[in-house]
């Protein structure tokens, strides 16, 4: 995509500030997974920061976001702070859910942000419902809720797109495509192809597929969808193609791909096609790009010291929020 | 006291939800231009209009998980499920959400959530439209699950049932929808959690819940020919669960019976008698007994269906069986 004319350097800052804190947040998640201090499942954003942040950035505060497990990016993207994430996978009583939720369900309802939820496609029925509520309240907020290509074979999928449709709820249906339902292709789990965004034509879902690894593009289209929901049109379905360049989850030893297609994809790695349209453009110097890692870098290093630093929830936690 | 049926008891306290609060809602399948499967939201459509009765498609993934949505949102949703038969199609968003969703979030959302559904067997409807899952959902830690035997209650623990914060199951018998019974004109409530005695009997305790309250009420009354005098226990919800009244009665009587129409494998009875014997070994003098669904798919022929679900002379026989009563 073409730089747009209007956009300012601090806009420019701000993108590429939240895809890199991204990032280096996620190898660093890599490195704790490994040496022990993160548990349990732990699924890394790598490769698709473009989305979350493209995405999340076109939003208003007030607006709902609800997603699948693979939700650090759009946690950070929100402004969740990293300190709050990386303690909540480390399972500390400093993070987002006293360590009661883990990496695939970081929450924070003050922000609108309304959960990763780690059945695949269960969000999509939430997200419904979040939006029902927005229209019985008469409000003009939009719920955006990512899913990924695994979630298109689930009946929830469908049932969710059809009463989000039916009854013109304000949902953007943000689909991010990056080829892999765990280790199993998309040619080999959908059978209309590969473009997924045709199916939301079978519900009267305006649609349209867009480069999941250019943040401009991302945002555009975003920014789209949303002006057409907010007047109150019904639901939007947005397909983003995209590619997570780590596995499934940190310990997929991802036999079902071969190192060339990685290679493809990493080449078109979204912080560095930003970084060099942005220099090319003008817009970013190389002294800004070199700024920004600096914050960054610090930004994470605090986030893992906090959380290193922190205890762990007291045994009182552990039945304190079941019931209301 | 006026004397209503269970049906227009629960019609009185969706009625009353609807207009004291605008952020409750009725959605289901066929409530309003159908006027609901059984009736009880007959009238509705015509008197709160379309954004109050929705009408769904045959989704109940998306209906239920539509509602916890809107309850994490600030409304107060009440959702009908046809039949508890098909909530096995909403078991992931009941469980792994509508349960889930405060925890996970340590406390940050709440999901105030009512899901109506009807259970039970014994209309000749066969093995996929007679079952009774209400003990499943009673094990969840996350949900409660209330499951009335007359009007009274049915009114009673349907107002808390709205009020609370909390996702509730809330199971009503096909076949108890006819039962009469009085029901005070003054507002009252009834608190999940909280058994009733029926009836009072000192020489063995019979515990149950929905149309088996009916059933152990009337078996009762062969035991009392017989000599032998019942006490018989309400539990009205699964979960919270009111051990303490179950507890002291059979402390008092030294027997009891668990009457449950689910099968009797992996079902609640199970767990009330551990329960029991756990809490009560010493004050026993025989062994805790069950009476519950014959272990088979209900099946359609009336004859054989006779057979499947508790009947009063069965809970008679068994007390025989077990205690020499």
């Amino acid at each position: 995509m073409k730089v747009p004319a209007n956009l300012g350097k601090e806009e420019a800052i701000g993108l590429y500030e939240q895809m890199l804190l991204i990032r280096r947040f996620e190898e660093q998640s890599d490195r704790l997974y490994k040496s022990g201090k993160i548990k349990g499942f732990c699924h890394l954003y790598i490769g698709q920061e473009a989305i979350a942040v493209g995405a999340i950035s076109s939003l208003r505060p007030d607006d709902y976001i609800i997603t699948h497990y693979r939700d650090h990016g759009h946690a950070l993207a929100r402004g969740m702070d990293p300190k709050v994430v990386m303690s909540e996978l480390m399972g500390k009583v400093t993070g987002s859910s006293r360590g009661l939720g883990g990496s695939m369900h970081l929450f924070d309802v003050e922000k609108r942000f309304m959960g990763g939820h780690a059945i695949v496609g269960g969000q999509l029925p939430l997200a419904t419902g979040l939006a029902m509520a927005i229209k019985h309240k008469k409000d003009d907020q939009i719920v955006l809720c990512f899913f990924g290509d695994g979630a298109v074979n689930e009946g929830e999928f469908h049932e969710s797109m059809n009463l989000a449709s039916m009854w013109g709820l304000p949902v953007l249906f943000f689909l991010e495509n990056n080829l892999y339902g765990m280790g199993t292709h998309v040619d080999f789990t959908r059978s209309g192809g590969r473009e997924i965004y045709t199916s939301a034509d079978a519900y009267g879902i305006p649609a349209t597929q867009v480069d999941g690894m250019d943040v401009l593009a991302v945002q555009e289209v975003t920014r789209q969808a949303i002006q057409r929901i907010r007047t109150g049109e019904g639901p939007v379905f947005v397909e983003a193609m995209c590619y997570r360049f780590r596995g499934h989850s940190v310990q997929d030893p991802m036999f079902y791909r071969d190192k060339e297609e990685v290679k493809k994809w990493e080449a078109r790695d979204p912080i560095n096609i930003f970084e060099q349209m942005m220099i090319n453009d003008g817009i970013l110097e190389s002294e800004d790009i070199q700024e920004v890692a600096k914050c960054v870098g610090q930004a994470v290093s605090e986030a893992v010291d906090f959380a290193d630093g922190s205890d762990e929830p007291g045994f009182e936690a552990i039945d304190q929020n079941i019931y209301s | 006291m006026p004397e209503i049926t269970l049906r227009e008891a629960l019609k009185l306290g969706l009625r009353e939800a609807l207009d004291c609060d605008d952020r409750v809602f009725i959605m289901g399948e066929d409530i309003g231009l159908f006027q609901g499967s059984y009736a009880v939201t007959s009238g509705f459509l015509d008197d709160y209009g379309p954004d109050r009765i929705k009408d769904t498609p045959i989704s109940e993934s998306a209906i239920v998980g539509c509602g916890v949505g809107a309850a994490a949102a600030g409304l107060k949703p009440i959702v009908e499920i046809m039949t508890i038969n098909f909530m096995l199609l909403a078991m992931d968003q009941i469980v792994n959400h509508a349960a889930k969703l405060r925890y996970m979030s340590d406390g940050q959302l709440e999901v105030p959530l009512v899901i109506r559904t009807v259970t039970g067997g014994g209309g000749q409807l066969g093995a996929t439209h007679s079952q009774s899952f209400e003990g499943w959902f009673a094990s969840v830690p996350g949900l409660y699950v209330a499951a009335p035997s007359d009007p009274y209650d049915a009114l009673g623990l349907l107002r808390t049932a709205i009020d609370d914060n909390n996702p509730i199951i809330f199971a009503e018998h096909a076949k108890l929808y006819q039962v009469r019974g009085e029901v005070p004109d003054e507002y009252y409530s009834i608190p999940l959690g909280k058994a009733k005695i029926k009836r009072a009997g000192s020489d063995v305790t019979l515990v149950a819940y929905s149309r088996a309250v009916h059933t152990a009420l009337e078996a009762a009354g062969l035991l009392s020919e017989k000599g032998v005098e019942a006490e018989v226990i309400d539990l009205r919800t699964l979960r919270p669960l009111d051990m303490n009244t179950v507890l002291e009665s059979v402390r008092n009587t030294g027997r009891a019976v668990v009457i449950e129409e689910g099968w009797k494998t992996g079902g609640f009875a199970g767990e009330l008698v551990s329960r029991i014997q756990e809490e009560a070994f010493d004050d026993l003098d025989g062994p805790v007994g069950r009476v519950c669904g014959l272990d088979v798919p209900a099946p359609y022929s009336g004859r054989l269906e006779s057979k499947v679900f508790p009947e009063p002379q069965g809970v008679v026989n068994e007390i025989e069986r077990l205690y020499g009563l």
